[in-house]
């Protein structure tokens, strides 16, 4: 079997992956998924709780975090196509209207 | 084949949350009690009547319907009150959904505050979205199913629960933010709001799974249990960091503030006005929850530093603003701090400070964005600091509300932000922690500069180009009546809200044991409903 830590380190790494992906990348779209992969990174890491502690709420939670996922998704795509149609551009570093 | 699949899927997920908590109540009743429902009516209430507007909107001309949707989302806001009242009797207080929501004086105080907040708003968004020229009846539902969120937030002690009460609370707001589609600032705003969201919540999310890993559970009772048996792993520190720099981000508390002002700048005023007071309230209200109630570690000297960081930084870069939603956001941005200094205190009188400084903070914040959003006009046009100019002169009673607003943030007495300030920095004191109390009342005199400036540009100064003020339609009259009376009241007779607060300290520190209680109120529920 592998080792509960195992799953773990995947999943903070998964997680790291996604805030660096945040920080890094200027693609509106990009730093979207990199969030899709913080959450799958600690969606991993619910999965790996529920098997250690024997309960099966921890695999249910991951599911509640999916559609929770899905629906800002859908919001979050519009809003992006929202900024797209004023802006003609999804790179973050040309909307800067507001000064940050 | 794939009936029976799906079947077999829902089974599955209906029983886990029942079995999650089999261990501690054996004889678990399978369907939910109507006192259960009576437990999260408010919810329901506000969802109900969100649902209606989306419904009646397109059946509607859009040209008319504003008024119509305004006033039921209005008249939503108000059955909230009044089943936030029915909820709070005595035989309702207690645990519901098998010890996911709990109903006390804690959340029913919270629960009234999100909707008259709400109830402000929607009154304060009447004449906006004319003037705007926004046609959206979604806009009115889009409030109504955040205050769900937010009163969820306040009600719920599971923390997945909080976290999809967090959820429908932030969607809902993004979507809000960028409500003046055709303005680039304010999908700007919108889309730099969504994104350090959901950045937010990833860390939340991230701090509740390793809460679950540590513990085995996500119920802040059971938690509370474990914590106090002493586990204390490195994995309780950092789910407890994960979740504060979550939360922290959507208080907007430094360092996690840099999305504030450009948001606040960018959406629509009365959103910004609802923004800063309600999901602030509520995430205040987890806040309370995980700390005071589940006694997580380390807690102190992240509050402390995140505190004094707010407090300075938002009072420091509000000194140079030329924008006056912009200075707000970052006054909201140091009234985070002050409200965060109160988690610092001890529980006896950092939890009352704390609720009475949410109630305050919301009255006049909320009231002084009714103000900037009615004087801003079309497509949002005055809201530099010299368009304020001779507002003292051409309409004396818009200048004298916001007068009244503004010394209330600063901490004049008679006003609500006068003993909102004065409890928290008493709390602070009785706990001993004087280098934050002397920043904190270093920054209230800093603050008192930029407040003034707004005050002293709008009486003393003359106007250089005539800035349109249009007369105080009756929606924004009530709203601003409403939020007047609030931090009036506040600020004269405090003792009742405050008192009301206290109530709440032994309902959120004396969960010790609060599954066998939790389960016997059930019981008696359970022969009460038969």
């Amino acid at each position: 079997m592998v080792p509960l830590s195992y799953y773990l380190v995947l999943s903070g790494i998964l997680f790291t992956c996604g805030v660096a992906g945040f920080l890094i990348k200027r693609n509106i779209i990009t730093i979207f998924m990199s969030i899709e992969l913080m959450l799958n990174g600690v969606n991993l890491s619910f999965v790996a709780f529920a098997a250690q502690w024997h309960s099966l709420s921890g695999q249910v939670f991951v599911f509640f975090v999916m559609v929770v996922a899905a629906a800002e998704a859908a919001v979050g795509l519009a809003i992006i196509i929202a900024v797209y149609r004023t802006r003609a551009t999804l790179n973050v570093d040309k909307v800067d209207l507001l000064k940050l | 084949m794939m009936a029976a699949m799906i079947t077999a899927m829902t089974a599955t997920t209906l029983k886990a949350p029942l079995a999650m908590f089999s261990a501690t109540a054996p004889l678990m009743p399978n369907i939910p009690h109507a006192a259960d429902y009576i437990r999260i009516l408010p919810e329901i209430v506000l969802s109900i009547f969100g649902m209606v507007i989306m419904f009646v909107d397109p059946l509607m001309d859009e040209r008319k319907s504003q008024k119509t949707l305004g006033g039921i989302a209005l008249l939503g806001a108000f059955a909230a009150i009044a089943a936030t009242l029915f909820q709070a009797q005595p035989q309702y207080v207690g645990l519901g959904f098998w010890n996911m929501v709990r109903v006390d004086n804690f959340s029913s105080f919270f629960h009234f505050l999100v909707a008259a907040i709400t109830a402000v708003v929607i009154l304060t968004s009447y004449e906006y979205m004319e003037v705007q020229q926004i046609r959206a009846g979604e806009y009115y539902g889009l409030i109504l199913f955040g205050a769900v969120g937010m009163s969820l937030m306040s009600s719920a002690v599971e923390l997945v629960l909080i976290f999809i009460a967090l959820e429908i609370s932030s969607i809902s707001t993004y979507v809000l933010a960028g409500f003046r589609r055709r303005a680039s600032i304010s999908s700007e705003a919108s889309v730099k709001y969504f994104l350090l969201g959901s950045f937010a919540t990833a860390f939340f999310l991230y701090g509740v799974a390793l809460m679950f890993g540590a513990t085995g559970s996500t119920s802040i009772s059971v938690i509370a249990e474990k914590l106090a048996a002493g586990n204390h792993s490195l994995l309780v520190y950092a789910g407890v960091a994960l979740m504060f720099v979550g939360l922290g981000f959507k208080v907007a508390a430094a360092p996690f503030h840099v999305w504030t002002p450009d948001v606040y700048e960018g959406a629509p005023s009365p959103v910004v006005g609802f923004m800063s007071t309600a999901p602030k309230a509520a995430v205040f209200a987890v806040l309370l929850r995980i700390i005071f109630e589940a006694h997580v570690p380390g807690t102190l000297w992240l509050i402390w530093v995140a505190a004094a960081l707010s407090m300075t930084i938002g009072n420091i870069a509000a000194l140079v603003q030329n924008n006056v939603k912009r200075l707000l956001a970052y006054s909201s941005i140091a009234h985070a701090g002050y409200l965060l200094v109160a988690f610092a205190a001890l529980p006896a009188n950092g939890i009352p400070a704390a609720m009475f400084y949410t109630a305050a903070y919301a009255a006049m914040n909320i009231g002084a964005f009714a103000v900037v959003s009615h004087f801003a006009n079309a497509g949002e046009r005055y809201v530099k600091m010299e368009d304020y100019e001779g507002l003292g002169r051409r309409s004396p009673i818009l200048a004298a509300t916001l007068t009244i607003f503004l010394l209330s943030l600063i901490g004049i007495p008679m006003t609500g932000g006068f003993f909102a300030k004065f409890y928290v920095f008493s709390a602070i004191a009785q706990a001993h922690l004087t280098g934050l109390l002397i920043i904190g009342v270093l920054n209230s005199a800093i603050g008192a500069y930029y407040y003034l400036r707004i005050i002293v540009v709008m009486y003393m100064r003359e106007a250089q180009e005539e800035v349109p003020v249009t007369p105080i339609p009756v929606g924004l009259g009530l709203a601003l009546a409403l939020s007047l009376g609030a931090t009036i009241y506040l600020g004269v007779v405090p003792n009742r809200v405050l008192i009301y607060a206290q109530t709440s300290v032994s309902e959120l520190t004396s969960s010790s044991a609060p599954i066998a209680s939790g389960s016997q109120a059930n019981s008696a529920m359970a022969s009460d409903g038969h």
